[in-house]
């Protein structure tokens, strides 16, 4: 075999070589992706299990706030059967029970008693605290979803990205009015 | 964001390689003061050293929380701490949740440590959760946080571990020099006498005081830069940089000064446990970046709270040119928005009555005090050792069971 063989084995190897680190390196940031996707939900199963103590609790001292607790049920539920949805119409539905929640706990401020209540108060700290951790794991989980699409749009991975069908991921965009701008409860 | 855990490891290797040349040096001095022969030091320190670093890395976290006087929490001891811990874990993309630990002292601190981090440990004082209100907090927890995911928490435990070692030899070493030249009795029984053991006496003295200053500027040198980086991490991770800003206003405006530190723990702290007696802590310490600097830079943060909008920040309050975090986590990095203030609101935010509250009672749960209420209100603090099956209450005069 003369010189040009050998070149054009090294050439080969190194671009095998170059196309496994693509390979590997899409692969590790779509499981991170995933990753983050799981936690998300974790926390939002998190609040859907919160929720009903909650509202059972606030019940017997906020007899006019029927309609309120109502809401909330109502959006908890439905957030809870879209759980199977994409990121982008599971991000709408829980936007809205995060609004409805948020308007709850702002009028719990006029039901001292309620507020002295221990087991309220444990319930509050979880949810808000459960609202937090949903906030900075959607936080996690779009960083990494656009570390991924950039890495499956840019060259030379994209040509990588699309023999293997690595297919951009959709963000969790919060669109409901309410949970952008945090009101006067300490939400967001 | 994972660029500079790169960067962190090569360091790491650098600084131990670079301690245990300090180590060999000292080990040098005192072969050839006591033993007369320079080898025999070189082995003996060659051993101290790898027994160190198997030490440091297998234990380092652990007597570094021990010497602390930490003690770890569980969930139920403390909800609200746990889950800001938990909140910033989340937000750093760490796998597993750290351990918790309290120091039961008024002063306003708190560190990392930990071998990796899966296996890491957050260790706060219970000054800091009275003082601090929720953004505060989860400014500092992610601070610690990013010690953690950076990488840091290993170096800290190897560094402290290695220091701690050197100063106590060099000590040891040098009180046992001063004590028998005073009485002129010398171990060495190389002949040559006069002169030659009069420079190997010098230069062991000389190094025995240099060896343990070189190994703290090592140790500042690396463990400052860190810190920037760390505090633009947290500002990412909470997309709040105000938060931390105004708690290290809290923390630098403290006077009191943490126990428990010592020299070898020092630069583990998010700000230098040690302060002249009664005196804020100064800008003018070695271990810390200055904490009016550190405030200045992030209350810069205008635009966002990535990497980017920090190292402008810095730029703004260093002058033009200067840089402080790695170029790799710059670059690498999208524009991050920064999150609206969050007002002390009454209702998820406990009061500083309650706060404080909270943690004597976490305080006395940990040393087993059994906590009972009395009908008149009053709370009552039973200690272990206490067997009789009832309490009279002091205040009321009511007799309530054990």
């Amino acid at each position: 075999m003369g010189t040009a063989g050998y070149v054009i084995i090294g050439i080969v190897v190194i671009l095998i070589v170059v196309f496994v680190g693509i390979y590997n390196t899409l692969v590790r940031k779509r499981n991170r992706v995933r990753n983050a996707w799981a936690q998300i939900d974790v926390q939002l199963k998190r609040r859907y299990d919160l929720i009903p103590n909650l509202v059972e609790t606030a019940k017997g001292y906020m007899k006019h706030e029927r309609g309120t607790l109502e809401a909330v049920t109502k959006a908890r539920n439905l957030a809870q059967q879209a759980g199977a949805a994409g990121a982008g119409a599971r991000a709408k539905v829980e936007g809205e029970l995060s609004s409805v929640l948020s308007r709850l706990l702002a009028v719990v401020e006029n039901y001292p008693d309620l507020k002295a209540n221990q087991n309220f108060l444990a319930v509050q700290e979880e949810l808000s605290s459960t609202e937090n951790k949903i906030s900075f794991s959607r936080q996690f989980y779009n960083d990494s979803v656009l570390r991924y699409n950039n890495q499956t749009q840019v060259f030379p991975s994209n040509v990588v990205a699309g023999m293997f069908r690595f297919k951009t991921e959709e963000f969790f965009e919060v669109t409901a009015a309410g949970e952008r701008e945090a009101p006067k409860v300490s939400f967001t | 964001m994972w660029e500079q855990i790169r960067s962190n490891q090569i360091r790491s290797a650098v600084l131990v390689v670079l301690m245990g040349l300090l180590l060999l040096a000292i080990g040098y001095a005192l072969g050839l003061y006591f033993l007369g022969s320079s080898t025999y030091g070189l082995i003996l320190a060659l051993v101290v050293w790898g027994v160190m670093n198997l030490v440091a890395f297998f234990q380092g976290d652990s007597i570094l929380l021990g010497l602390s006087k930490a003690k770890k929490i569980s969930r139920d001891d403390m909800p609200r701490l746990y889950n800001v811990v938990e909140e910033m874990k989340i937000a750093s993309g760490l796998e597993k949740m750290p351990d918790i630990y309290i120091i039961d002292d008024p002063a306003l601190n708190a560190f990392a440590t930990g071998r990796n981090p899966d296996k890491a440990a957050v260790a706060v004082t219970a000054g800091l959760l009275q003082k601090l209100n929720r953004d505060e907090l989860q400014g500092v927890v992610g601070h610690e946080m990013a010690h953690v995911k950076n990488r840091d928490v290993l170096l800290m435990a190897i560094a402290g571990v290695l220091l701690g070692t050197i100063v106590i030899l060099a000590w040891y070493a040098s009180r046992i020099m001063f004590y028998s030249s005073m009485s002129g009795g010398r171990r060495s029984s190389s002949g040559g006498g006069g002169q030659g053991q009069i420079i190997i006496f010098i230069v062991a003295i000389v190094l025995m005081i240099l060896a343990p200053i070189a190994a703290q500027f090592i140790y500042f040198g690396i463990s400052r830069k860190r810190e920037y980086l760390a505090d633009a991490s947290s500002a990412l991770y909470t997309r709040y940089p105000e938060g931390l800003a105004s708690a290290l206003e809290k923390l630098g405006a403290s006077t009191s000064q943490l126990k428990s530190a010592t020299k070898a723990t020092a630069p583990m702290f998010i700000v230098n446990p040690f302060r002249k007696k009664g005196r804020a802590a100064t800008d003018l310490s070695s271990t810390h970046p200055p904490i009016s600097e550190r405030i200045r830079i992030l209350r810069s943060m205008a635009g966002g709270a990535s990497y980017f909008d920090y190292e402008k920040a810095y730029g703004e309050v260093r002058g033009k040119g200067k840089t402080v975090l790695p170029a790799a986590a710059i670059s690498a990095a999208g524009a991050v928005a920064l999150r609206t203030a969050r007002p002390e609101g009454p209702v998820a935010e406990p009061g500083k009555l309650e706060r404080a509250r909270e943690t004597s009672d976490l305080l006395w749960r940990n040393s087993n005090y059994k906590t009972i209420r009395c009908e008149c209100g009053t709370k009552l603090r039973i200690p272990p050792k206490f067997k009789a099956p009832t309490i009279r209450c002091p205040h009321c005069g009511r007799v309530n069971k054990v």
